[in-house]
């Protein structure tokens, strides 16, 4: 009889925080925050043929080699990474008119050749220099043109001035002199 | 004394705690739904090489990795210190590139497949030579956005 009076207990919920707050801190250091960031590229789809080599005039282009040791020989002189930047700048742009450099920028192409054994540390960072000075062209030219920088543009300005400095990094096939790891 | 005690009780109630759980679960459930378990252990050296123009992959699920280094020591015995190309959680060589992509793509609606990116995770120290073979299998199984994998190099 008295049991029946009783009640039964309720179970107890004040712990159900406590075992949610553990969940919540394994998921919160199980959480992987770093968001994967790299280089952008877009490769040219494959095609069997071999690409024409069109008549295109070397003034117009910009070639980079990157042999098995590292060095760079960039339109037939030793150069340095450090100087690749703005030397590509003034190449695209050739704001004195010179008649060894592109054109204009829409005409300019970048062609890089590396070596089998060139390390990808400093395929890499040649890529990156390149487009940096791309970057930065569009960069300058947003200012100019809007006075704003290139991120803040709308949608159509930006198309314009990518148009206007399009890139044009082309890869050829590596030569197969340096030692591979 | 008597005085406080007779406020109290009457006007402020306590804070009522109850939804607590509530909230707790709440974080709970969407640190769950934006957690990536981290799928595949390393099994080659990672070391990225460092870069300025960076673009961030936004969609973890739209980006196959694909990782590029030299094997772990533990590994070195079964596949030698040549760079070796890891597709998942296994070792694999070039030629398993496309069934992979093709599996990744079919996890994914047919909407949103042209979105997809690769991401080429690669040790700075590698040579050109696997990495030309690789991107070459992707341009070949028309996979085209590639994403250099890098990290931010600090002034």
């Amino acid at each position: 009889m008295a049991r029946k009076t009783r009640e039964a207990p309720a179970v107890n919920a004040g712990s159900m925080a406590d075992i949610a707050f553990l969940l919540l801190i394994f998921f919160l250091v199980t959480t992987t925050i770093d968001v994967d960031k790299g280089v952008l590229v877009k490769l040219p789809p494959w095609s069997e043929e071999e690409p024409d080599i069109t008549e295109m005039k070397t003034r117009n282009v910009y070639s980079v080699l990157v042999n098995a040791q590292d060095q760079l020989l960039v339109r037939g002189e030793p150069q340095s990474v450090k100087t690749l930047r703005a030397n590509a700048k003034e190449f695209i742009m050739n704001p004195n008119k010179r008649d060894d450099m592109a054109e204009k920028p829409t005409k300019a192409i970048i062609s890089i050749k590396n070596d089998r054994g060139t390390s990808y540390k400093t395929y890499l960072e040649v890529y990156n220099e390149l487009k940096a000075a791309y970057n930065e062209l569009r960069e300058e030219m947003a200012n100019r043109k809007h006075g704003k920088s290139f991120e803040f543009l709308s949608k159509d300005q930006r198309r314009a001035i990518r148009a206007a400095i399009p890139l044009v990094i082309s890869e050829s096939e590596p030569t197969n002199f340096g030692d591979e790891n | 004394m008597g005085k406080f005690q007779k406020k109290r009780g009457k006007s402020t109630p306590e804070v009522s705690t109850a939804s607590l759980p509530d909230i707790i679960f709440m974080l709970l459930f969407f640190f769950m739904m934006v957690t990536v378990m981290r799928d595949s252990e390393l099994k080659v050296t990672n070391n990225v090489p460092y870069a300025t123009e960076l673009t961030k992959l936004e969609k973890k699920s739209l980006v196959n990795y694909l990782h590029i280094g030299k094997p772990l020591k533990k590994y070195q015995a079964q596949y030698g210190t040549k760079p070796q190309l890891q597709l998942g959680d296994k070792f694999s060589t070039i030629a398993d590139i496309p069934l992979f992509l093709e599996k990744h793509k079919s996890t994914l609606p047919e909407k949103q497949r042209p979105g997809i990116n690769s991401s080429l995770k690669v040790d700075g120290e590698v040579t050109m030579g696997i990495v030309t073979d690789v991107k070459q299998k992707l341009r070949k199984s028309g996979q085209l956005k590639v994403n250099y994998s890098a990290k931010k190099r600090p002034d």
